[in-house]
């Protein structure tokens, strides 16, 4: 060797730092990729969307099929279901994967229960449609309305609730447990005032999941509780509703002569409408973690 | 607290008499025989047979995988929680059969747990030392308060923390997080203190502080140390097993052992530091 710095890169180094610069810019640039649709897409609603939207928008109902009017009985009915969606998978969602996490043991029925939660989340939203109109719409006699759209909805995302929440259960450490155990508390007393309080995020991600979801799905609602057109709010859990989502469906699709930015509005709305209960949701997971336990 | 019934023995008396060949001052307040414990088709410990006297510090030593930790598990039945464990034998604990109590967590409330790395519950200091009773249904703030401060100050840590009861117990430093939880161990006013390797993450000093609080605690409660630090177990206990490779090899005197009285060769290999 003729360099006299012990430090020098060799050949094999050289290549090594190359190849290394590449992969990270490399990377980077795809990341980067990945905004353009996320910009792209609220760039486009807003520049189409904005002229639509005014205090009447909001606060009138939609008359002429959709063409003319507001959205209001379709928001109001997007919040319905979603209240109720998340009132049903929210408690059930939590209380198997507290099961699942801190009471079962690893045997057939427990493998049996998992492989049975990771197909339920990868059912396609219209055969949730089809068991939904079975089950709920005839079979409990719910008929066409909120209830039978929203037991759907909680269907639906009750795999994401309950793994959402039992990976964030596992999170707390073993040692918290046992420690608890060991003074005699019960499993029931160890989770209540040790594993609980420490699995907040991954409820709150749960609830996010189970918001956009039922939110945005239209096939799920469509044949289940969700109407085309609807004058009246709804008064009840019996009643049909309008929503946001099937209402997007109608405007771009089934009725002729839509001013061009209503359905732009339309679906600007529903974004904001997610958007805003993530950023709300991520801001108190935020404050929840923000206290670092350990 | 009141002596033990017919102990006119100084508490050392132990120290002095030979383990198997003395009359124990007193019945044996945990009485273990034939134990065996298995996890699947490994063993953990077989053929072990001990009785631990009120009031004394029973230390054991041995290397890694001697059987150490399974031997407390299973005073604790904790088994309960590890599926694969299987205990077989018996153990008395306060004249109790431990596989026949039904209500396992009373037993575990009478049975205090230090852990080789301090868990410090993401609770505050407050509620760390007040868990226990809680747990037993106490909700008096003010026999928590009493209880709280009492227990800190035993555990020697009271002084430390007392501005800050309100902080994150799992957020002190390591050595504190290990006295926090002996304050919490003994916020269970147990009879059995059960220390596994405590000092395994403290500083010296902090072990030294520690050794000092166990020495006073062997007035009130008896006291079963495993260590992996021999002169641990030669400062504090009265007798001392020798575990190994899941078997009881040798009980004896700790003076006896340190001072050339263990039988086995292989005691006194581990005791002169030949392996382990």
């Amino acid at each position: 060797m003729t360099s006299t710095s012990p430090f020098a890169a060799t050949a094999h180094e050289g290549t090594k730092l190359a190849v290394q610069q590449v992969a990270r810019f490399g990377f980077l640039a795809i990341t980067l990729l990945l905004l353009i649709p996320a910009i792209g897409i609220l760039a486009v609603l807003v520049i189409e969307g904005a002229p639509g939207f005014s205090l009447e928008f909001f606060l009138d109902k939609p008359r002429d099929n959709g063409a003319a009017g507001g959205i209001a009985t379709a928001l109001v009915g997007t919040v319905w279901l979603t209240a109720c969606a998340l009132a049903l998978a929210l408690p059930l969602g939590v209380a198997a994967a507290i099961y699942l996490s801190e009471y079962a043991r690893d045997n057939w029925l427990t493998r049996t229960i998992n492989v049975a939660i990771v197909n339920l989340a990868g059912v396609p939203s219209i055969v949730h449609a089809l068991f939904g109109v079975g089950a709920f719409v005839h079979f409990l006699h719910f008929g066409k309305s909120i209830l039978a759209a929203s037991c759907t909805l909680a269907v639906m995302t009750l795999p994401v609730v309950i793994v959402a929440t039992r990976e964030s259960m596992q999170a707390v450490p073993k040692a918290f447990r046992e420690a608890c155990w060991n003074m005699g508390a019960t499993r029931w007393q160890t989770i209540w005032r040790i594993v609980l309080p420490n699995s907040g995020s991954g409820i709150l991600t749960g609830l996010i999941l189970v918001v956009c979801r039922a939110v945005g799905e239209t096939a799920p609602i469509m044949f289940t509780g969700a109407v085309f057109l609807r004058q009246q709010f709804p008064s009840g859990i019996f009643d049909k509703t309008m929503a946001l989502s099937l209402h997007l469906f109608t405007v771009s699709t089934q009725v002729t002569n839509v001013p061009r930015h209503v359905p732009f509005a339309v679906a600007l709305t529903l974004i904001l409408v997610v958007l805003s209960m993530n950023a709300l949701a991520i801001w108190f997971r935020m404050r929840l973690r923000g206290r670092k336990k350990w | 607290m009141v002596n033990p019934p017919n102990s006119n023995a100084n508490p050392n008396a132990a120290t002095s008499a030979t383990a198997s060949a003395s009359p124990l001052p007193s019945a044996p307040l945990l009485s273990v025989r034939g134990l065996a414990i298995r996890y699947g088709a490994k063993v953990a410990l077989q053929g072990v047979d001990i009785d631990i006297r009120p009031n004394e510090i029973f230390g054991i030593i041995g290397p890694a995988n001697a059987g150490k930790t399974s031997f407390l598990r299973a005073i604790n039945r904790m088994d309960e929680f590890v599926p694969s464990m299987r205990v077989d034998g018996n153990i008395t604990f306060a004249g109790r059969d431990v596989r026949t109590i039904r209500n396992l967590y009373a037993l575990r409330s009478h049975i205090g747990v230090v852990f080789p790395l301090p868990v410090g519950l993401p609770l505050s200091i407050f509620d760390n030392v007040a868990l226990s009773p809680r747990l037993r249904g106490r909700r008096q703030k003010a026999d928590l308060e009493e209880i709280v401060e009492r227990c800190l100050r035993r555990a020697a840590l009271w002084d430390e923390v007392k501005d800050r009861l309100q902080t994150l117990g799992s957020l002190l430093s390591g050595g504190q997080q290990q006295r926090l939880t002996i304050a919490r161990a003994l916020s269970q006013d147990p009879e059995l203190l059960l220390l596994d390797e405590f000092s395994i993450a403290v500083d010296p000093v902090t072990t030294m502080r520690i050794e000092e609080v166990l020495k006073e605690l062997r007035q009130e409660l008896t006291i079963v140390l495993v260590t992996n630090l021999v002169q641990q177990a030669r400062r504090l206990a009265a007798r001392t097993a020798f575990f190994l490779g899941g078997r009881c090899i040798e009980i004896a005197a700790t003076e006896d052992l340190f001072s050339g009285g263990a039988k086995d060769q292989r005691t006194i290999d581990y005791l002169e530091g030949r392996f382990g």
